[in-house]
This record gives C-alpha cells, sequence and structure tokens, in this order.
C-alpha cells in the first residue's frame, strides 16, 4: 500500500526496539470482549484509475450546472472562480497544516487569515470580525448565543425571511437551552414586518436577513432602532455577500452582530459543504465572540507576526465557560474567500455586484413582460419570487428534461404561496439563458 | 546522527494585501455586460468594500510568498498529538474537485443528486462498519461540532425518557471540547480522575454515575494514548443507571479493524474524517464531524436522513424524534469525497495502518524514554506522553524544547496537554512516517535534550531559524489588534 511506508524489516526491526512479538502484540491492552470478531468486510482497495473511474461515474449522476442552466439559489451560488484561486489554494503548505498553534512556522495561514478578517470587517462594515466559523446558518446560531450571553434576555426574534434551513439549524441549537424563538412574520412587500417588535420584553436579539430569504433587501435601519429601543442586540444575517459590493452594508444600518454564509467569495458549492460562515461584530462584544482570532504581535527582535490571540475565550482554556465550543475555523474556506476577494479589489467587488443585480433584474423585467407574476413589489437582489400558474409543476419537470432548473419551489417552507418559485440570477447566468427561460416558461 | 532536515533559505518578506495594490487593477476576469445596467434606488446603495485593487501577479505572489512561510504534513513531520497529521493522499484532493460534484447545488431533487446522495449513504455504510456501530449521520463540520451533535443526541434521548438529566461525566483524560460541548446542551461536567494507570476504574465510575447524570463522555483510547482496558464495564454501569455513553473518537486511527465500539457499549461516537480518514486539515478546517450511534438513537440523527430503496437514494424528512439540523445543508461534502476515496484505496489495509500507527508511536516511546520522563510507562497506542521533569534541573521547560524543534526541521509535538500532565509532549506519529524520518525525529529531539545540558540559553531563544523569532502572546492579547 503505497501510504504505507514500512518494510517488512522496518516491522521486525521496530519491533524487536518496541520489546513486542508482533504487530498484534501492540494491543495486548484491548481486552478480547472489546474487539472485533472478524476482518473488516471492506472492497478490495482500488488502483488509483479504478478510483477516478468510480468518481467520474458516481459524479455524472449528478445534475450539476455544468450541463444544466439552473436558476437555483437560495443560499448556494454559482459563481465564477478565477483559476489563480483554484491553484493558490491547493498549495500544499496551505492545505496540509493545521490551526497555526506554533505561530514561528505558521505565519502564512496567520497573516493570511488576519487579512481575511480584515478584508471581511470591511466589506460587512464592522469593527471585528473572528477567523471564521462552520457555515451561514451555525454562524447565526452562534451568533443568537452570543447575544443571549451579552444581554440578559430570554428569546430572540428571528425574521421568518432568514433561510429556512438557518432557522432549523438555530432551533437545534438552542433547544436544549430553554430560549424561546419568536418569529416575525413577512408583509407583502416580502420584508420582515416589524410591529410586534414593539411590546416584546425579555428580547436578547433580534434577527433580520438582508437580501432575505425572498431576495428582498429590507429595511435593516429601521430593525436596528426598534431592536435598540427594546434594549436587544441587532444582528444581521446573509447568504449573498456578494451584495454589499452595491449596498449599504451592515455596520453603516446599525448592525451590533453581522453573520452570514461566505460560500459566493471563491467556494465551489459542493452539494453544499465546506462553506464559510462569516462573523462579525462591535469590538466591545470581542470578549464574548465565539471562534479563533488572529491578531498581530512583534517577535522578540521587533518585526512584525502573527498569532492566535484572546484564547481565554475558548474550550481548550475555559472549558465548559468557553464562549463556543469550536476548535477551528474554516480555514482553508477563509482563506479563499480572502483571495477572492483580493481579486476582485474594490472596484471589481462594485462591478461584479452590479452585473449580478442587472442581470435578475433582466430576468424580472422579461418575466413581466411576458406576463408572469413577480410575488412581492420591493427591490431585490439575485433572487426574486414569481407565482407561476397551479400546473406549472408539471412544466417544471419538463423543463429538467430539456435542462433547465426552474428555480426552487418554495411551498414546502411557506405552505401559504403555493406555486411559489424562488428564481436566481448571476454573473454565470447570460442573457441568453435567461431569454431562453423566459420563452419555455410562458404559455 | 544524519543531517537533520532543518536549514535555513531565502524567505522573501511580504506585506499585507492592503500594503499592495493601485486603485483600478484587477485580478480577475469578468463577464461582459449584455443586458442594461439597473440601477438601485439611491437610498440602498453604500460605498463598496474598502479593498484594495490588485493584479493576477500581485495576488499570486502574495499568496505563494506566504505559503512559504507554513510548515505542512508534505514539507515534513508534524507529530500533533490527538491531531492525526497523517499524509493526505493528493488523488483524493483531485478527485474532490471533480467537475461535476464542485457544481452541484445542494438543493437539487432527489433524482437529480443521486451520485452524491449514493457516495454519501455508502460512506455512511463504511463507517457504520468500522465502528461497528449502526447508524451514522454525516451532516456535523467538525470534530467539535460531533462532539455537540452526540450531545443534542443524548439530550433529546433523555427528554424521549421524561427528563434531560443535568450532569454528565467527563475523565480528565478526555478531550478538552468536551466540556464545552457538554454545557451548549445545558449538562454541568462532573470530572472525574484517572487512576496511576492513567485509565478510568469502573469504581470511581460506580461512584458518581446517578439518576441525574445523562451519562459519560470517553476518549477511546483516551489522551495519554492508553486504551480504556475497563470500559466494557463503565459501560455497563453507565448503563444500569440509565446513561449513555459517548465515545471521542479522534483517536480512532489507533484501533481500525481492531476494537468494535458497539461491543465496548458505546452508544454515541464522532469521528474525525479530517484525523482516522486522511483528509486535509487545511490550516484549522474545513473538517468533518461524522457521529456513529447504536441502533436504538437513530431515531434521533440529524435531518434529513439518506434512505435507499432498490438502489434509489431519498432525502427522509420525517423523522419526529430526530434533533433537527446542525447545518443548513448536507455537511462537507467534500471532505467526504476524500474520505471515501481514502477507504476504496485503503480497503483492509485500514487495519495495517492502525498496527503501524501503534508501532511508530510504541517505537519512539522506547527509543526516548531515556531521554523524557514518561509518566506512564505502559503499552501505548498510537501516541505517547512524555514530561519536561528531567529538564527541569536546567530550567528548560516543554516550550523552550519545542520551540528548538523547529530549527531541526520538524513540528514540534502538542504540548501541556492533556493536562493531567505536568509539562506534557504529547507525539503522535502516524503511520506514513518512515522508520528513517521517525530514527531522524528522535536524533532531533536526543539533540535538543543534550542541549538543554550544554546551552541552555539557546533553547530559551528558540527558534532561529524561522521567518519570526519567538513572538510575543502576551502583547498580541493585551492590546488586541485584530484587523488592519
Amino acid at each position: 500500500m503505497r501510504y504505507l511506508p514500512h518494510t517488512e524489516d522496518d516491522i521486525a526491526t521496530m519491533l524487536t526496539s518496541s520489546k513486542a512479538d508482533s504487530l498484534d502484540d501492540l494491543f495486548m491492552t484491548i481486552p478480547g470482549d472489546c474487539r472485533r470478531t472478524g476482518d473488516l468486510e471492506l472492497p478490495e482497495p482500488l488502483t488509483e484509475w479504478e478510483l477516478i473511474d468510480r468518481i467520474d461515474s458516481l459524479s455524472r449522476d449528478v445534475a450539476s450546472s455544468r450541463e444544466y442552466t439552473t436558476f437555483l439559489g437560495a443560499g448556494s451560488y454559482e459563481h465564477f472562480i478565477p483559476q489563480s484561486v483554484s491553484h493558490l489554494l491547493s498549495r500544499s503548505e496551505f492545505v496540509t497544516s493545521y490551526t497555526p498553534y506554533q505561530p514561528e512556522i505558521s505565519q502564512g495561514t496567520l497573516q493570511a487569515i488576519y487579512e481575511y478578517q480584515t478584508l471581511t470587517a470591511r466589506l460587512l462594515g464592522m469593527e471585528v470580525a473572528n477567523a471564521s466559523l462552520y457555515d451561514g446558518a451555525s454562524a447565526l446560531a452562534e451568533a443568537l448565543l452570543m447575544a443571549l450571553r451579552v444581554t440578559k434576555g430570554t428569546r430572540v426574534a428571528l425574521s421568518r425571511l432568514i433561510h429556512p434551513l438557518y432557522r432549523q439549524v438555530v432551533a437545534t441549537y438552542l433547544q436544549p437551552t430553554g430560549y424561546e424563538i419568536v418569529e416575525l412574520p413577512y408583509g407583502t412587500d416580502g420584508t420582515t414586518d416589524l410591529s410586534s417588535l414593539d411590546t416584546m420584553d425579555d428580547l436578547a436579539a433580534v434577527a433580520i436577513q438582508s437580501p432575505n430569504f425572498f431576495g428582498s433587501i429590507e429595511d435593516l435601519k429601521t430593525a436596528a432602532d426598534k431592536t435598540r429601543d427594546r434594549g436587544a442586540l441587532f444582528i444581521t444575517a446573509f447568504t449573498e455577500p456578494l451584495a454589499f459590493g452595491l449596498l449599504k452594508n451592515p455596520g453603516a444600518l446599525g448592525a451590533d452582530i453581522a453573520c452570514g454564509e461566505g460560500q459566493s467569495l471563491g467556494i465551489p458549492r459542493c452539494f453544499g459543504g465546506p462553506a464559510l460562515g462569516m462573523l462579525a461584530c462591535k469590538s466591545k462584544y470581542v470578549r464574548t465572540m465565539p471562534g479563533r482570532l488572529v491578531g498581530k504581535t512583534e517577535d522578540v527582535e521587533g518585526k512584525r507576526g502573527f498569532v492566535l490571540t484572546l484564547a481565554t475565550r475558548e474550550q481548550h482554556i475555559r472549558r465548559e465557560k468557553a464562549t463556543s465550543n469550536i476548535c477551528t475555523n474554516n480555514s482553508l474556506c477563509a482563506l479563499a474567500a480572502a483571495m477572492y476577494m483580493a481579486s476582485l479589489g474594490a472596484t471589481g467587488m462594485r462591478e461584479l455586484a452590479q452585473i449580478n443585480h442587472d442581470r435578475s433584474e433582466y430576468l424580472k423585467g422579461e418575466l413581466v413582460t411576458a406576463g408572469q407574476d413577480v410575488a412581492f413589489s420591493g427591490p431585490t437582489f439575485n433572487e426574486f419570487v414569481v407565482r407561476f400558474t397551479p400546473d406549472f409543476s408539471s412544466r417544471y419537470d419538463e423543463l429538467i428534461e430539456q435542462k433547465i432548473i426552474a428555480g426552487l419551489p418554495i411551498e414546502r417552507w411557506y405552505p401559504e404561496l403555493p406555486h411559489h418559485y424562488l428564481l436566481c440570477c448571476t454573473e454565470t447566468t447570460g442573457k441568453k439563458d435567461i431569454d431562453r427561460f423566459v420563452q419555455e416558461v410562458t404559455p | 546522527m544524519t543531517e537533520s532536515p532543518g536549514t535555513t533559505g531565502l524567505i522573501m518578506n511580504e506585506p499585507l494585501l492592503w500594503e499592495r495594490g493601485k486603485r483600478g487593477r484587477h485580478g480577475m476576469s469578468l463577464p461582459r455586460r449584455d443586458v442594461p445596467s439597473a440601477p438601485l434606488r439611491d437610498d440602498l446603495v453604500g460605498d463598496g468594500p474598502d479593498f484594495p485593487d490588485l493584479s493576477e501577479v500581485d495576488v499570486i505572489r502574495h499568496y505563494t510568498r506566504l505559503a512559504q512561510w507554513n510548515f505542512g504534513v508534505d514539507s515534513g513531520m508534524y507529530p500533533l498529538g490527538s491531531c492525526t497529521m497523517k499524509y493526505n493522499p493528493k488523488i483524493n484532493e483531485t478527485l474532490s474537485g471533480t467537475p461535476g460534484f464542485a457544481a452541484a447545488h445542494p438543493l437539487l431533487p432527489d433524482h437529480l443528486s443521486q451520485g452524491a446522495l449514493g457516495l454519501i449513504h455508502e460512506l455512511e455504510g463504511f463507517l457504520a462498519h468500522i465502528t461497528g456501530l449502526d447508524a451514522v449521520t454525516l451532516q456535523p463540520a467538525a470534530g467539535a461540532h460531533g462532539e455537540l451533535t452526540g450531545m443534542l443526541i443524548m439530550h433529546a434521548y433523555h427528554r424521549s425518557k421524561g427528563s434531560p438529566r443535568s450532569r454528565i461525566i467527563v475523565p480528565d483524560t478526555a478531550h478538552g471540547t468536551n466540556p464545552a460541548s457538554a454545557a451548549l446542551c445545558g449538562y454541568s461536567p462532573v470530572p472525574v480522575k484517572s487512576n496511576d494507570q492513567g485509565i478510568l476504574s469502573v469504581d470511581a465510575i460506580a461512584e458518581i454515575m446517578d439518576d441525574d447524570t445523562a451519562g459519560i463522555m470517553v476518549t477511546n483510547p483516551n489522551t495519554l494514548g492508553l486504551f480504556e482496558e475497563h470500559i466494557r464495564d463503565i459501560a455497563r454501569v453507565v448503563h444500569a443507571k440509565g446513561g449513555l455513553v459517548y465515545c471521542d473518537g479522534a483517536n480512532m486511527n489507533a484501533v481500525m479493524g481492531i476494537a468494535d465500539m458497539g461491543a465496548m457499549g458505546v452508544d454515541i461516537m464522532h469521528l474525525n474524517l479530517h484525523k482516522t480518514f486522511s483528509t486535509p486539515h487545511g490550516g484549522g478546517g474545513p473538517g468533518s464531524g461524522p457521529v456513529c450511534v447504536a441502533k436504538h438513537l437513530e431515531p434521533f440523527l440529524p435531518l434529513p436522513r439518506i434512505t435507499e430503496q432498490d438502489g434509489h437514494y431519498a432525502l427522509l424528512w420525517d423523522a419526529p424524534q430526530s434533533i433537527g439540523k446542525v447545518q443548513a445543508f448536507h455537511g462537507n461534502f467534500a471532505v467526504m469525497i476524500r474520505a471515501y476515496c481514502y477507504i476504496l484505496s485503503m480497503g483492509r489495509y485500514l487495519r495495517k495502518a492502525s498496527q503501524l500507527a501503534v508501532l511508530n508511536a510504541a517505537y519512539i516511546k522506547e527509543e526516548l524514554k531515556d531521554t523524557f520522563h514518561l509518566p506512564y510507562d505502559r503499552p501505548c497506542m498510537h501516541e505517547c506522553v512524555f514530561t519536561d521533569k528531567f529538564q527541569e534541573q536546567y530550567k528548560i521547560t516543554t516550550l523552550h524544547m519545542a520551540k528548538r524543534l523547529m530549527d531541526y526541521g520538524f513540528h514540534p509535538p502538542t504540548i501541556y496537554f492533556p493536562l493531567v500532565v505536568h509539562g506534557a509532549i504529547m507525539i503522535e506519529p502516524t503511520e506514513t512516517e518512515s522508520k528513517e524520518d521517525i530514527d531522524a525525529f528522535i536524533a532531533a529531539l536526543k539533540a535538543v535534550a543534550q542541549e538543554a545540558r550544554d546551552n541552555p540559553d539557546l533553547l530559551r531563544r528558540a527558534p532561529h531559524n524561522c521567518k519570526v523569532k519567538k513572538l510575543d502572546e502576551t502583547r498580541a492579547a493585551r492590546h488586541p489588534c485584530l484587523q488592519g
């Protein structure tokens, strides 16, 4: 086996030095009733070329967007990833290292994460960002737990237009804690209805996603003001960070914590993972923040260097009193996002966000011209909801035969919205694709 | 001694990203504008992020230089105890980026994602077989996330029996994350000491296990690298009081094909695909922390479950006892592809991998036990734990020796963990290190121990050959500077 370097001679010599007669002898402390009774029954080991065939054949049994024109977004977006980012990210010094516990031989990872924290803070308009979390959904759950630590509140209010799968993750995280989750309904313009907030007590946090699950841009400023009146922290979530190339950022609109998914920033969708949980906050809350942080310091000769810092918040020091149980970040994904943001730059980010917006507005306009019904009136970014006719579901299946995926039916999460589909465009959806789609869905 | 791998070379300085670049440069190809521009309402538009503008060459040089400041498994031996820094096969890297998978959307209808669902389902089966448990979820994103998932399952199980219970037993030889994971579920950890052999005694558990204790979180093999020999009886004690046994499987690399977690009485266990199953650590993630459970706990696993019927895979959302979701989508699929490829490449050799991992650790233990203090001289599994007790007389600590080891071209072992040993040096070589590399590592550690006697100041000022000298961590924590 090519990953096992030991020759029979090596094994014999090492066994002698270890005072053992055989390899089995090394396991004598494992009692008989804790052992396997038979050998492992796994397939015969594959050669490298057999393995390539296996994965190739499995991957062909997935409708990936390389053959399909998809209008699927909903928290996982198709964006071009420059080859330069993919190449840099495959450098084995980044890939095969671990958490930078020994800073003197991990300065590459450490400086890169410090830069990621900086670019993230700038993107979100926040004072401090952590080194990343698992994904957008768990980042939101961690943000809510953080708000519950900061305030003395016992309940959190979540917009119903936060991604439904994120709300499920939040429910899972909060279930054993006894804290209450209150849902904020939405109005006819496709944004969160804040009116119930005025009478809500014991609030630790209000969380709103913008652009929200329907793609609508929320009035975060008003929500921030109302939240502050209730003595709670204002959390903004996002699934499409590219929006902040164009939109006002969460910090400018009064967010105490901004969190969400960074997959759009140079990370392939890959069936949903790995992803990138982004989390940033006001600096006064930094000591209650979950996750790793990299800080700048100096070496004994006064030279700039970077280290993991504020570890006293973390599980390995604080044990059960830690701010979270998280041990690592999603380092390589954070690195991908930093490389992507660096490649785009301020100018590119603005331009790309505008192109994305233009494409989705073009699709929206063409659908309206063709007589389709856009469900909500407010401004959107990249995604919007269309109400098709009740017979559309069979058309949806026919379109799949033609290798078009006509967005995502959302009735499963919003039973009051039958025949409603969430459609998404990015810079990868060209005018030709859009024109063909509009033609196909127009009766 | 043969020449050690450590030397010096030309290392390039590199500024921070925003100290480079000029406004108007760009490093990325953008699509043509083929539709009319649609301006957003003015009051919604912001200034855009304050990013530097860089060319593609700027970006490439920047990160290439940063990469050269890093030490990885591909650079040399990385014997970080409890982290299983084994070789990460390159074919698995390539295959994890297979275009059809890389471009797959997680919310595709089931019949359009059969290849991905099939891979996950088959990998679940492999992991169940390897651990000896019955059902598996691959949704958790990392080891600590798997622990949390395991604790949520334990909590949901007890709730279904009428009371969630309030305490959980956590031995001093368990992983450091365990208490924090338990606390997230409202459990107060009850510490229990290992005995003079470095393992748990049945009596110690019997004394504290009661009707309000949800169970035990045990790491086996434990963080001293020792097999918990009484685990079967401990499980009986815990089960008799209605509790569950959670096993932290971070050290599974020692016992693949040898131990049977089901037979031991384990009810819930998490694995780390990035340790045992050779997927890369990526500088601290992404990993993957699957959770394996005994049959009676399957209804509590996260949603959705993947079911198979006549070769067709479907997502099952209807499971009323499930804890719900722990990640938005299906987990870290690209990591699963790598682990799946690893298992298919290894097959029955997984057992051999564990045998050689243990052989390497046992060999190091024997070769170094005269040089460093060995607190528990018992047969070790995949890692061995020394201390700095012999070097105390020269006022040399574990930290000094770890830093000096870098100059010799090795990543230091895990230090000051487990806490149960003062000044711990925890060495986990893994099976992918050859005898020559291990001999060079042993020689380097012996040379460092010699220097501790002859020239202790050299160690106190180490490392000498790295990009930066010893860094001021106190200053970083006192005056946090977390972004530029």
